[in-house]
């Protein structure tokens, strides 16, 4: 993967966060705040994946995802939330994760990408690899307020 | 935010309009949706699928919710949107037209010609200008919106139908072989992208699956340049492969490639090579073999 | 928690060689006691090799393959054999695309070519040659 600078790839082409009224957008919020918290995560996500009528294999990509995100909330920032939404827009449904944690923040966010890097229990593919499974992933901190990713994919299925 | 000012002061001095449009909606209503269905066919605004019938039913739906959607006080310029009855209506409407095989301007004029229609029967219920004019820049508020909203559903559903085309393009375009006993072959053909090495990657994976395949090779012969991207994912296909329990060949690399991922740098030097699919496949029956005679296979 | 907590996995023993399989779902608490548990295992049965069988694992993360590399660093330093078995395609799929290969970890398409490998079938020299 090319060693973008930090924050964002493949920002959204369009505002989908403007959903017409046609589309209706299902969200939820999940605390993660301890080990068992991260197993119901997963079944949230799988769940909505499922609803976004994901194939197998991006479901898997988005539940470990989400399983990497939450940890990290988990283990580095102390705790958190993980928000799920349906999104939609042309043509195609989504699933967004939104991870935020009041944690001490990242300070070096390139270096947080970068495989192998990790600053507590040693989780070092955590942040990198979570994006590679996501088509969208920014992610925002401040050193001593904490860290909000945010992570999409698309559903590039659509069985009919 | 959506509620922006325009919207209220439009509102606040159009409630009288608003009450007048409503009122000739209503009083009006089956002429109004005759006389809208008879602009469509005179403009041919049309897809071929709808019967007269249908078209009838359409328009005296759509008066319907017209009327009832301007009855309360959402805001006008939302109103396509925020109306559910609306909503459905213009929709449904406007995917009909798409299947239909109209385009997307003819399926949003038509939602437009309705303007006509409405000012026509406006004009026979109030002579005052100002009033008229109040009421018009309303029910062009209300039908300009409901035409790009239709114009959208449209374009949205072309989308999914692309979106699903592409996605069965790509299927086609990577067939899983079996060559041999365990043996499968990917034959790639043509430009490698990152969505098209993903269904490369899970098309061989769950052949591999399936056939309890030993060896799986890819052979790149037909694929005209390799960049770091590409050899990447090929990288990531051969550690797929293994983590699954079987054994990758990639055969075909051709001169050129084989210089470029030598100056890319990208080490392939744990991956087994072959020059062509033949000596490939030699390879990867002698792997077969190997744990044959006493494993799997009885004798 | 008592002392040793359960992982809930039962763990077979045939001959030199270990056999386990994996449920669906690992949290990282069973994960961990699976670990001590195997290892504990391996060391009092002296075992020579171990199967792990994750054909029904359905989400391996960066911890569940980080406790996978770890037992089998483990195993092999008391001389076993680790071999995983039936990764399914979107788990593979996964791993690799977020960056981890589980090197040093030996994989097997199914828990019969495992065991193969693992040569226990000379060590069941009356079996009826196997159908199929």
């Amino acid at each position: 993967m090319t060693g973008s600078h930090a924050g964002t790839t493949r920002a959204p082409q369009r505002a989908d966060k403007v959903v017409p009224a046609h589309h209706s957008t299902e969200s939820s919020t999940h605390p993660v705040a301890s080990e068992e918290d991260l197993l119901s995560i997963r079944h949230a996500v799988r769940a909505a994946t499922l609803h976004a009528g994901f194939g197998i294999v991006d479901q898997t990509r988005v539940v470990t995802a989400a399983s990497e995100l939450a940890r990290n909330a988990y283990v580095h920032g102390g705790g958190g939330t993980l928000t799920l939404d349906i999104v939609r827009r042309l043509g195609t449904t989504g699933v967004r994760l939104t991870v935020e944690d009041d944690g001490p923040g990242i300070e070096d966010i390139e270096e947080a990408f970068t495989d192998g890097f990790t600053t507590g229990a040693g989780l070092g593919h955590g942040l990198g690899g979570a994006r590679r499974l996501m088509d969208e992933f920014t992610l925002s901190s401040t050193a001593g307020r904490g860290t909000v990713v945010t992570a999409t994919r698309w559903n590039n299925r659509r069985a009919p | 935010m959506t509620t922006s000012d325009t919207a209220i002061t439009s509102d606040s001095v159009d409630s009288g309009a608003r009450a007048r449009v409503t009122e000739v909606l209503r009083a009006n209503a089956d002429a109004i949706a005759d006389r809208w269905v008879q602009l469509q066919l005179e403009q041919a605004l049309l897809g071929s699928d709808l019967t007269e019938s249908e078209l009838h039913e359409e328009a005296d739906a759509l008066v319907a919710a017209l009327a009832a959607a301007l009855d309360g006080d959402a805001p006008v310029r939302r109103l396509a949107y925020s109306d559910r009855d609306l909503n459905r209506i213009v929709t449904d409407l406007s995917l009909r037209r798409a299947r239909g095989g109209a385009s997307p301007t003819v399926t949003s004029l038509a939602v437009l010609a309705l303007k006509q229609v409405l000012l026509e029967h406006l004009r026979g219920a109030t002579r005052e200008s100002d009033e008229l004019l109040a009421a018009a820049v309303l029910i062009n508020q209300l039908l300009d919106v409901a035409g790009a909203l239709s114009f959208e559903v449209y374009v949205e559903g072309r989308e999914a139908i692309i979106h699903r085309q592409s996605h069965q393009l790509l299927e086609m375009s990577t067939p899983v072989v079996r060559l041999w006993r365990q043996v499968l072959a990917v034959p790639l053909i043509g430009t490698l992208d990152t969505a098209r090495t993903q269904v490369v990657m899970e098309n061989l994976l769950q052949a591999i699956q399936d056939d309890e395949a030993l060896v799986a090779i890819i052979d790149i012969t037909g694929v005209p340049t390799v960049d770091t991207a590409v050899a990447q994912h090929l990288l990531q296909t051969v550690n797929a492969v293994r983590l699954m329990g079987a054994d990758c060949v990639i055969s075909g690399i051709r001169p050129p490639i084989a210089q470029t991922i030598a100056q890319l740098g990208i080490d392939l030097s744990t991956i087994l090579t072959r020059a062509t699919l033949a000596d490939a496949l030699a390879a990867a029956i002698k792997i077969t073999d190997a744990p044959g005679p006493d494993g799997t296979d009885g004798r | 928690m008592n002392g040793h907590p359960s992982a809930g996995v039962p763990i077979l023993q045939l001959g030199d060689v270990l056999i386990s399989g994996l449920l669906n779902e690992l949290d990282d608490k069973s994960a961990m006691a699976f670990t001590e548990e195997l290892t504990q295992t391996i060391s009092s049965t002296g075992a020579r090799g171990v199967l792990i069988d994750i054909s029904r694992l359905e989400l391996i993360d960066s911890f569940v393959a980080r406790m996978l590399t770890h037992l089998t660093t483990t195993a092999r330093l008391l001389g076993a054999r680790v071999i995983v078995a039936g990764m399914r395609p979107p788990v593979a799929i996964t791993l690799v695309e977020l960056g981890i290969e589980l090197s040093g970890v030996e994989t097997a398409l199914s828990a019969e070519q495992g065991l193969t490998a693992l040569g226990w079938h000379r060590a069941a020299p009356t079996r009826a040659g196997e159908a199929r």
